[in-house]
Order: C-alpha cells, then structure tokens, then sequence
C-alpha cells in the first residue's frame, strides 16, 4: 500500500485503520449508538449482554453508546485544542526565529515561566479560578501547550532562516508574514505534523485527567475521562466499565503514534547524495 | 611487476533508490596500484571517483553496496575477509584522508590524540612512541614545531596545518596505501601549493601507494604518474599524466583539458570606459566586534560592466559583498548608488533600491526554497516588484526559462529535480527577472563542476551583453577571473591591495600579493609545482616564507 508516494509500513496501515474507524464511529454516533447519551436503560454495572455490549455504567447507561457520544467531545475537544496551540506556538516560534534577538529572548523567557510551572497544577489553578465552562478550558489548555510547540518551531524555523533562500527573501524586500508563511512553513511541515501527531495524544490524555478531576467535561454530557472517573469504584467490584473508555484513549493514542512514527521515518531518513 | 599492491577488477557498484529500484554508480573498473606509486582518478560530481576511494577499503556508503568485483591487496581479495580482518585492514594498511579536515577532526581532543589513535588502537606502538613517531611526520610534512605542534587543538591551526595534520594521522599506521579525497579542494590556492608538496614528498619518501581523487586535472598531475579519467561511474580514459595533458585520446578528456587550458592567457580585453558609474564604494569598512574585515575599500562599479574581487579566505570579501547589498551596517565610509547615498540596512532602503542590487550565491541547493516550483521562484520577483497580473508573470516566466536554456515545462518542476547546473541557471534568472542594475555573484562557480561552470560563465556573459547589467564578481578563482572580468580588486585581510583593468592588474609590474596568488593558479603542465616550489625557494633566502598567512600582513603593510 502506498500513501504520498512512500511505502505504508504494517505498523503505519495498522494505525490508519484504528483512525478511521474512531472517525466513523466518532462522526455517525447519534445513527450508530443504540441509546441516547443521557438514557437510564438498565441495572447500574450491568455486565455486557447481547443488547449493551459493553454493560451499563453507573447510573445505568448504556456504555457503548455513552463511548460513541464521548467519543464526539474528547477528540473534537483535542481536535480544537491541539490546532489552536499550533496556530499560537508557531506564529510566536516563527517570530521568535525570524525577527530580532529582543523579541526571541522576551518570548523565550515567556515560555521559560509558563512551562517552569507543572502543567497539571496551573491548569487547575486557571479552571478553579475562572470555572470549569468549555471555552475556559479550551483557552488554557492551548496555551500551556503552546509553549512546547514554541519551542519546537522556533528550533525548526532557526535552521530554516539561515538559508539563502530565506535571505534571498529578505533581500527581495518581504515582509515577515510573507518570509513566515511561504518560505519557512513548507520546510518546517514535517517536524511539526509529526509534533502535531503526538500532541493531539496527549491533550486527549489532558483532557481526559482533567475530567477526571471533575474540572473538565461537565456531567451529564459524556466525555472518556469523566467516563473512567465516574466508574472508577466498579474496579472494586471486579466490573469492567471503567476500563472501556481507558481502552479507548489507548487505542486512539496507539494508532495515532504509528502513523507519527511512520511519518516521522519517511521523513528523518536522509536523502541519499551522490559522490 | 612484482611490487603490486593493489589489484580491481571490474568492480560494480549500486545504489538502493529510495522506491527500491538498484541504480548502478560505478561498473567495470580495473585498476592496479604499485608501491610508490600514485593514480589520481578524475572526474565530475557523480563520476564516482570517491566511490571507487573507498572501495580500495572495502568500503561502501551507506544505501550503496559493491555488488561485483576482486579488490586485491598484496593479493588477498579483502571483500572475501571477514568483518574483524577487514578492520585490521583498515587505517593500518590502508588510510583515507577525507576532503574537510575540520569536519574530521574532533575539536575536543588535541591533534596529537587523534594522530596517535590508530597505531595505539591496532597495538602497533605504545602512546609515547606513537607521539615520537607523529612528531616526525609533522616534521616531514614542514608542519611548525612539530615537537609541540600535536598538543594544539583543531580550531588553533590553520586550515592548510589541519589538513596535512590529517595526512599524518593517515600515515601513522605506515600505511601501504593511501586514498586521497580531494584533500585540496577546500583550500585556498597558497595554501594548496604547501599542501600538495607535503603530500608528494610524504608518498615519495615513504614508498606509498596513493590513490589521488580530484576534480582539478591541473592538480592531479602535480602527484600523480598515471591520471583515470571517470565518467557516469565508467572509465574514460587511463594513461600517464603526461599523456593525458598533452595528447588526451578521448573527447572528454580533451574537453576537461580545454576548459582550464582556455583560462590560462589573460584576455586582452577592451577597456573601454563603459558607462556613468553605478556603483562607488568610498572608504568602506566593517566590523565584526572589534575585529576589522573590511579597511577602507573604494572603488566603482560602472554599468554594464564585471569587476571581479578577488581575494583568499578570510579577506572580506563576501563581507563587501553583505554590506553592498544591506544585509550587513558598515561601519565607517559610503556607498553611493545610482549617484545617491544607500541606506545602510535593508529595512531603510526602498523597494527600487532592493531590486535594482540582486544577488546569486555559491550553493544554488541551499538558495533556492526546495518547497517552491520553478514558477513560484521565478514569478515572485515579478509580482512582487513590478505587480503584474498572473498571465503576465507566466509569459515572462517562460521567456526567463528560455533566456537560460531550460525547457519551458521546467516551470513546474522543484529544485530538487534539477541538476546543479541548472539550479545556478535558475538562481541567475532569479535575479534577472528584478530587472537589476547590479548583480552580485558569489562565488557562483566555485561549488560547480568544470564544465558546467564554464557554460554557467558563458551564459553570464551573454546575458549581460544582451542586458546591459553590471556584475560585481566574487570569487577566488583566477581562472574565471580572467575570463569574464574587466576590471580586478585584488582583496588582502580586508583592504583592496591592487585595483584596475584586467590586463593591467595581471601583467607586470604586480603587486607582490597578486603574484604569489597568480604563481599559485595550478597549470596544466606537470612540472608546474617543481617550477612554483623552485621560484619560492629562491625568494626564501632573501625574504622569508613568501606564502601563507603570516606573510600576509607583510603585502598588507607594503601599501
């Protein structure tokens, strides 16, 4: 199987399936799923059976069907995240590499502060003060993460201006939007799709712990991590529901590190260059 | 004869392609090698010559594999040896001394660590006698103080020092063989000379055998008593030095010869004054810190007209060419364009003033974005400096391809599907297409094969006879100065030590510094070094060493 031109490794077409099929699932989950998010239908933990696969939670919900609805806030919530995290840290690495050393020495110690503080801690901090509405937590969750895609751009972008043809750029008279935009991003892609791979997993992770905690995704709407908290005590009882959802981040986090890794070898491999 | 050493027949060797497919880089070579003496193998980027270097070691790069083929040495085929006994082999019986010095040493360990590493790794000597014995062969290779030379690290030595530390630590096994890759290319032509002479006496004393890889035919033959000529990975031609200077049997062979022979009489160029003068540096310096590089550089530039600035490593010379074009703030003196004063840094000066002045560098691979298609590179200097609607930049972005000999379908295409030939083409249309009053060319053949920088020159030329554009030439190259300069500024440490026509500048009466790097240009002859040698030899008594950089500061003083 081929994908952009380079050979699909078993790992990488293993990863592309596990993907698409959360995407399928994720996206018809209100055709797929056999009850609503909300809906009593049983016994609290009622083990799986012919008609709720995967038993009931603890109120008596479906958990098949809660996993699908779930499924829907998380990974749009990582989705949405991760991407405003990257549009923040590239912007602010770009610039950092681009401009002056004034302006990448104030960002640089910006960052260094932010990220001096354990992320958990300060995420729980901001949602405690501010409250636990989506928007907030969205908002705080970029922008602690958008200090690790600063650094990494910044990194990418310094060994890309040093080309000639960035300066080639500058010579020609371009604004810095355009140096940005059309001369360092084509050749910073690769790094940061991969970076952009692994991130979506562990903001999925974050937001999962912080539902946790109860300071994400408020109840009654579903969501993996609140799933796992809200049955945690079933562990005590020898029941399997809290380990459904746990199971699901972990297979999406998996599949989306083949194809990272994947993408990753097709691109760290050096170009061969003749003698 | 009974003291062969080295022994190839019809090695084949191939590359693994990304897609899996197996390309063939180099096939059919028989060579064979006796003591004492040396081969040089010669040939273009991708002849495979260093591929054949390191196959004398058994030694493949990585992705590539010798697929076929005996390489004998003192009669064993070393392919068959085992991984251990190959290891033996190498670096003790067969050394390699690799093209950059400097990317080949390790700058944390002193010279002397490094020189003795093999003989003490392969239980040859002990430390100190691994010492004594590189204390000698720096002194054979007239390295200074060669007692202490060995505790002074990488970054304390000159680049010429490093690179013959580098053929002793080669020699420091004895090694039987040696393969050489290129060991000059990297320097300076003064320094090249100091180079070669210590690697001809080395092999010469020692008996060994060497196998000399050089794109410089001119070079080559100051070493070598049989040349190989390589082409597409295929032998060319083989026959004794002289031969092959002289009487080349192939139309290759008698194309690499020609290119060097057309550069050797300097043009009796017209130096008719061109036009009104377009650009006028007055007094110019800069400064890095507190470090000088450029001292009170005046001259001028008139329209349509090349003046090449001359210079070795070192002598400020890309640095001029950085403050011209605003990417770096001078420190003292003016630079007048057009009549009126340019602003010291690009973000002062206007858009008119940036398009008139472009610019094309010595590595076409790294200035054009790999990212972009040949009509982005060449299509945004003319949205962006004349603004012209989409139809419009595509006709004149065909008109620039044809104007550059590249097929028109070339638009669509990336750097990295062109040759580095057509890269450079591409850099200079590039430029053009600003429609400039000045470009600056650094250094723009010197990353390029012969024969391709030769036609990259001609196309120069043309184009600006047909556009009236002025060059200002950097590079450090005689040869190509000869032939496309009018006028000449010969640059020492930062100060323009000889300046004016062409003719005048390179005919007699010289200024010492332009001499001795005119004495330095390698020729096509083989007694060029023996002659060179001889002449400085004599000048020694008198005045001490004539070349290299101490003796620099005694040109700079002289005016």
């Amino acid at each position: 199987m081929r994908l952009l031109g380079h050979r699909l490794s078993g790992g990488a077409a293993v990863g592309f399936a596990i993907i698409l099929a959360n995407i399928v699932a994720i996206s018809f989950a209100r055709w797929i799923a056999p009850y609503g998010e909300a809906d009593l239908v049983g016994d609290v933990w009622a083990p799986p059976s012919g008609a709720d696969w995967l038993g009931l939670d603890n109120l008596g919900r479906d958990m098949f069907s809660r996993l699908l609805f779930g499924g829907q806030t998380s990974v749009s919530l990582a989705l949405l995240i991760t991407a405003l995290s990257f549009s923040l840290g590239i912007v602010m690495g770009f610039t950092a590499a681009t401009t002056n050393r004034w302006i990448d020495a104030a960002l640089a110690r910006l960052v260094d502060i932010i990220m001096a503080i354990p992320q958990l801690i300060l995420a729980l901090m901001v949602l405690s003060v501010l409250g636990t509405s989506i928007p907030v937590l969205i908002g705080t969750i970029a922008i602690l993460d958008s200090t690790r895609v600063f650094r990494l751009s910044r990194a990418v972008a310094m060994n890309i201006t040093v080309m000639e043809y960035v300066e080639a750029a500058r010579l020609r008279g371009e604004k810095l939007w355009w140096i940005m935009r059309r001369e360092v991003l084509p050749n910073a892609l690769p790094p940061l799709i991969a970076e952009f791979g692994l991130r979506f997993c562990f903001t999925l992770l974050f937001i999962a712990s912080l539902s946790f905690l109860g300071l994400g995704v408020q109840p009654p709407e579903a969501d993996w991590g609140s799933m796992v908290r809200d049955n945690a005590t079933a562990i005590n009882f020898g029941g399997i529901a809290p380990l459904v959802p746990a199971a699901a981040i972990a297979l999406l986090t998996i599949g989306v590190n083949l194809v990272v890794d994947w993408f990753l070898s097709i691109h760290g491999r050096a170009h061969g260059e003749g003698a | 004869m009974t003291d062969e050493i080295l022994r190839i027949t019809d090695l084949r060797i191939a590359a693994r392609t990304e897609e899996g497919e197996e390309k063939i880089l180099v096939q059919g070579i028989d060579l064979t090698l006796h003591r004492g003496e040396v081969l040089g193998l010669i040939g273009e980027s991708g002849a495979g010559k260093s591929t054949i270097g390191l196959a004398a070691l058994a030694y493949a790069r990585p992705g590539c594999t010798i697929i076929g083929g005996e390489i004998r040495y003192a009669g064993t085929d070393i392919r068959t040896l085992s991984r251990r006994e190959r290891r033996r082999l190498r670096g003790r019986r067969i050394a390699y001394v690799a093209q950059s010095a400097a990317a080949s040493f390790n700058p944390a360990k002193s010279l002397y660590r490094q020189v003795c590493e093999m003989p003490v790794r392969h239980g040859l000597m002990s430390y100190a006698e691994a010492k004594k014995a590189a204390a000698q062969l720096f002194a054979e290779l007239d390295l200074p103080s060669p007692e202490t030379f060995g505790e002074r690290y990488p970054h304390q030595v000159s680049g010429g020092q490093l690179q013959r530390a580098m053929v002793a630590m080669a020699m420091s096994c004895r090694p039987d063989i040696l393969v050489f890759d290129e060991p000059t290319t990297a320097l300076d032509v003064t320094t090249q000379i100091e180079v070669l002479a210590a690697i001809r006496k080395l092999v010469r004393d020692h008996r060994t055998a060497g196998l000399y890889i050089s794109h410089d035919l001119a070079v080559v033959a100051q070493v070598a008593q049989r040349i190989m000529v390589l082409r597409h990975g295929r032998m060319v031609e083989l026959g004794e030095a002289a031969q092959i200077l002289h009487e080349p049997r192939e139309e290759y062979t008698r194309r690499l010869v020609s290119v060097r022979a057309a550069a050797a009489p300097p043009a009796e160029a017209a130096v008719a004054e061109r036009g009104e003068r377009l650009l006028e540096l007055n007094a110019l310096g800069a400064a890095y810190g507190r470090l000088r590089v450029l001292k009170d550089v005046t001259f001028s530039v008139r329209r349509g007209e090349t003046v090449a600035v001359v210079g070795e490593s070192g002598s400020g010379k890309s640095t001029l060419a950085r403050v011209v074009c605003g990417l770096r703030e001078p420190a003292g003196g003016s630079v007048r364009f057009r009549g009126e004063l340019l602003p010291p840094t690009l973000s002062l000066r206007s858009r008119d003033q940036l398009r008139r002045i472009q610019m094309i560098y010595q590595m076409p691979d790294m200035a054009l974005n790999p990212r972009q298609r040949v009509s982005e590179i060449l299509g945004r200097p003319l949205s962006f400096y004349f603004g012209w609607p989409r139809a419009k930049v595509t006709a004149r972005v065909e008109a620039l391809l044809r104007m550059i000999d590249l097929p028109v379908e070339f638009a669509a295409r990336r750097p990295g599907e062109l040759s580095g030939g057509q890269k450079q083409r591409l850099c200079i249309a590039r430029a053009l297409a600003a429609e400039p009053d000045l470009v600056i060319c650094d250094e723009v053949t010197s990353a390029l094969d012969p024969l391709v920088a030769e036609e990259i020159l001609k196309l120069l030329g043309r184009l600006r006879d047909e556009t009236g554009v002025a060059y200002l030439f950097i590079t450090h190259d005689l040869g190509t100065v000869r032939r496309i300069a009018d006028r000449v500024a010969v640059m020492l440490q930062g100060a323009v030590v000889a300046e004016g026509p062409l003719a005048q500048v390179f005919s007699p009466p010289y200024h010492p510094y332009t001499e001795a790097l005119l004495a330095s240009v390698p020729e096509m002859r083989l007694d060029w070094l023996d002659d060179t040698l001889r002449r400085r030899a004599g000048r020694q008594g008198a005045e001490g060493p004539v070349i290299g950089a101490a003796a620099a500061d005694r040109f700079a003083l002289g005016t």
